[in-house]
């Protein structure tokens, strides 16, 4: 825990926003706090950047204190050494790939041809060297979302913030890039903090998440525990989504042995299967009429949230299932009891993993 | 961009508005002596007064930018009481008479006045009369011009650039040096070329602050002055070489000013 | 918006047009004679009624490259008679030109004479902060008359447009001493003090007067016969001009 992130913020804008949470990332792990747009995971970046003042608080990262309400400390941002990849990049408009990348090196006293050299590596590991002569309004947006990838690594901070780092490509991109950076996260020691309003990127890239909303923190868990046990309607609607991993082809989806059906015919390759826990429908006997994808199976879990209950079942894929609870006194079904399950191919998302 | 004609009344008026500054620089051309043109330009008082006008004009926009630009900058990026009063004081010099801005200056920084007095006991330098008044002036009334235009670029400029440089390490020196001039480059390229456009042409401030001496104080707008009264072909000479040097300026910031065609 | 558009639509009809039927007699004169041509107007329009005397005041000079450019004066009072044979050169004016009052030169120094002046050799210091007319108005022209009898190579720090320029500056204490006219130094009240230049080397200062427009010809040259022969004298005199 020596290495990790323990920050305590309270922040009050003038307009009277109001953010309070604390956070506790360790080394070597990846955090994400996944929240709406507005729910102040921009302002939690800058304070914890230092660019916007703490009104109480306490940020500690690797046992060194940046920001202490309390003592009175408060070290500007050019020393915290965090690397930040920010909402649409902000790469510097006048300058070259290597210069962006090669910034913060020579900020740090390093000379330009050690600067560059540095730059350099680091653009190749990336693959981006030959956009090094480039200016960042000629890149494409994945180009972009990667060279300020490098520049955040390129001056080893000692910890890595990612400010919606995915929200500005086209879907394709997004998929590819997820995985790139999921390598990169992955190979960086220190501790790693994902900003997302995207529950795919949390569940994909993090260990543990934030539900952020209003500017406090709703739920924190694995994210098998946001998605199966979400405690607010916002993480049900967003983060409770059932995910699911597989191959595409013809009109199907081969999920581990299982085949979903899905409507969209031109899916090709890796997918990510996304179906919605209330476009699952749950029957005592096989359910008549043409749902494409049914099954029997078992309820493994029931938990009622008073206005909606979650129905957890077990395989072949375990799916969870949300209902009202005059739905579930119609069913009149408890842990252990067997059920038919059903799908409409329209209601499986697909997309591009 | 429409194809169609004008209505006949506007492009009527149009010509006309046209007409109104064009006729004037027609009306210098046709009273330039064009044979004698090489031998007025080439006279003592004309060389001296073209020296004195690129010194005087240069070290406005210095002076512009050694302190325009740190006011530009706090107007841009600080709240604070009485910002908005500091700035329509910092304009003041774009809408007021020039002769007053040199009689204000005389009162200021004159041998009686209340800075110039203290000024003169301290280091000995006295401002009135001499090329660092002219250049006094001529600040005076240019810098305004490098304020208003820095200030805006300032505004429109994306904060979190400076966070994000910041966070990478850097200083706020290396910050402004390398990032935010930079992003306001042009802009201030183009104050910079506004404010010596206007020291170049300031006469009224300059006359009455800094008096007239040929190879001292006597810029070219002075120097026009004084040769309407006399030499006219000498005036009508300068009058060229000052509309030419302001077209040259024009042209340079043609990409900015008239939008690039 | 509406009202404003009108008044100002007033405002301009007004001004154009004259609020009265006087006839307008248009006065360019010397900025050395201004205070006198003031008083001159009161008086000559406190006779006439009928006539609104409107005063152009400035440089010799640059009054008269206003005339040989074609400006609508009707009465041309120069500080000299360079400007006015210049005009009758042109063929501008065709009746008499009148010399009507003549001046002298003195040195200007503020109140208290803090640079202690004494004559016009200490034109010649260069610590001392002097100014002159510029050489292209009659006062600049006298005064290099006179500096050259007296054999002073001046260090003027400024040429002045005109004469009330340079007094102007005198008075506000920037300029430690300057040559002006006579008369200019009652006209600046306790503000300035004069250091007379003895009549040996003193340059005397003419004044000429002339009709120039063809309107109101009549007014024109019943203005100047007040100036130069009628009650006008006495007010030269009293302004401290010497009569001819």
């Amino acid at each position: 825990m020596s290495g990790g992130l323990d920050a305590r913020i309270t922040v009050l804008h003038p307009g009277g926003f109001h953010l309070d949470a604390e956070l506790r990332l360790e080394s070597g792990h990846t955090v994400a706090v996944l929240g709406p747009n507005g729910a102040g995971k921009s302002t939690l970046i800058a304070a914890l950047a230092g660019l916007l003042p703490l009104h109480e608080g306490r940020v500690a990262l690797g046992g060194r204190v940046l920001d202490d309400t309390e003592l009175g400390v408060w070290v500007p941002p050019e020393e915290r050494r965090l690397g930040i990849v920010h909402q649409d990049y902000l790469l510097f408009p006048t300058m070259s790939v290597l210069d962006n990348v090669a910034f913060g090196l020579r900020a740090r006293g390093r000379a330009r041809s050690a600067a560059n050299r540095g730059a350099r590596d680091l653009l190749a590991q990336l693959d981006l060297l030959q956009f090094a002569g480039r200016r960042p309004a000629d890149l494409s947006g994945g180009q972009a979302q990667r060279v300020a990838l490098a520049r955040a690594l390129a001056t080893e901070p000692d910890m890595l913030l990612l400010d919606e780092p995915l929200a500005a490509l086209d879907v394709t991109t997004r998929a590819r890039l997820r995985h790139v950076l999921a390598d990169r996260l992955a190979e960086f020691p220190g501790p790693r903090m994902l900003i997302t309003h995207d529950p795919a990127e949390a569940f994909l890239l993090a260990d543990q998440i934030y539900v952020l909303e209003d500017g406090a923190i709703t739920q924190v868990g694995s994210p098998d525990d946001i998605r199966l046990r979400p405690r607010t309607s916002y993480a049900a609607d967003l983060a409770g989504a059932n995910l699911l991993v597989g191959v595409a082809s013809a009109g199907e989806v081969l999920v581990g042995s299982h085949r979903l059906t899905i409507a969209d015919t031109s899916a090709q390759g890796p997918v990510l299967a996304t179906i919605h826990p209330r476009a699952i429908s749950l029957h005592v006997v096989e359910p008549g009429g043409s749902p494409r994808n049914a099954w029997a199976t078992s309820v493994t879990r029931i938990e009622n949230y008073g206005d909606r209950v979650r129905v957890q079942t077990a395989g072949p894929l375990e799916l969870t299932a949300e209902i009202t609870p005059p739905a579930l006194h119609a069913l009149g079904i408890a842990v252990g009891d067997r059920i038919w399950l059903s799908i409409k191919a329209t209601e499986v998302g697909v997309s591009a993993d | 961009m429409t194809r169609r004609r004008p209505p006949f009344v506007l492009a009527f008026l149009a010509c006309v508005g046209a007409a109104f500054f064009v006729a004037p620089l027609l009306g210098l051309v046709a009273r330039t002596p064009w044979s004698d043109l090489g031998e007025v330009l080439g006279r003592e008082v004309v060389g001296d007064a073209l020296r004195l006008s690129l010194v005087t004009s240069l070290g406005a926009t210095i002076v512009a930018l050694f302190l325009g630009l740190p006011l530009a900058w706090v107007l841009a990026r600080f709240e604070f009481r009485g910002r908005a009063l500091l700035r329509g004081l910092v304009l003041l010099p774009l809408v007021l008479p020039p002769v007053v801005g040199g009689a204000a200056l005389l009162f200021t920084f004159g041998r009686r006045g209340a800075l110039g007095g203290p000024l003169e006991d301290l280091t000995g330098l006295v401002l009135p009369f001499s090329i660092w008044g002219a250049i006094l002036a001529a600040s005076f009334v240019a810098m305004p011009f490098l304020v208003i235009t820095v200030e805006g670029a300032l505004r429109n400029l994306d904060q979190r650039y400076e966070g994000a440089a910041a966070s990478l390490g850097a200083s706020r020196w290396t910050v402004l040096r390398r990032v935010t001039l930079p992003m306001i480059g042009p802009s201030l390229v183009s104050g910079l070329l506004l404010t010596w456009a206007r020291a170049l042409g300031e006469f009224g401030a300059t006359i009455t602050f800094a008096g007239n001496l040929p190879g001292r104080t006597q810029t070219l707008p002075l120097a026009v002055f004084v040769a309407m009264e006399g030499d006219r072909d000498a005036a009508v000479a300068m009058s060229l070489l000052l509309v030419l040097v302001s077209l040259a300026v024009l042209v340079t910031l043609r990409n900015r000013w008239w939008g690039a065609r | 918006m509406r009202p404003i558009l009108l008044l100002l639509m007033a405002a301009l009809v007004a001004g154009g047009c004259g609020g009265d039927a006087r006839r307008e007699v248009r006065v360019s004169a010397a900025a050395s004679l201004s205070d006198a041509f003031l008083a001159l107007e009161t008086q000559y329009e406190a006779e006439r009624p009928e006539v609104d005397i409107v005063l152009n005041l400035g440089g010799s000079s640059a009054l008269r490259e206003q005339i040989l450019s074609g400006a609508p004066v009707g009465v041309f009072a120069s500080a000299n008679q360079a400007n006015l044979e210049q005009l009758v050169t042109a063929g501008l004016v065709d009746g008499p030109v009148v010399d009507f009052a003549t001046n002298r030169l003195t040195i200007a120094v503020p109140a208290g004479n803090p640079a202690d002046v004494r004559d016009l050799a200490d034109l010649a210091r260069d610590n001392l902060l002097i100014g002159l007319c510029s050489p292209a108005v009659p006062c600049g022209d006298y005064a290099a008359t006179a500096l050259a009898i007296a054999g002073v190579v001046a260090a003027p720090d400024t040429l002045e447009p005109d004469v009330r320029a340079l007094l102007t500056k005198i008075r506000a204490g920037e300029l430690d001493a300057g040559v002006v006219y006579e008369t200019d130094i009652a006209a600046a009240g306790d503000d300035v003090e004069s250091v007379a230049i003895p009549a040996e080397i003193n340059v005397p200062v003419v004044y000429s007067i002339a009709a120039i427009a063809e309107d109101h010809r009549s007014d024109a040259e019943n203005f100047i016969d007040f100036v130069v022969a009628g009650r006008g004298r006495q007010i030269l005199r009293d302004q401290g001009f010497f009569l001819p």
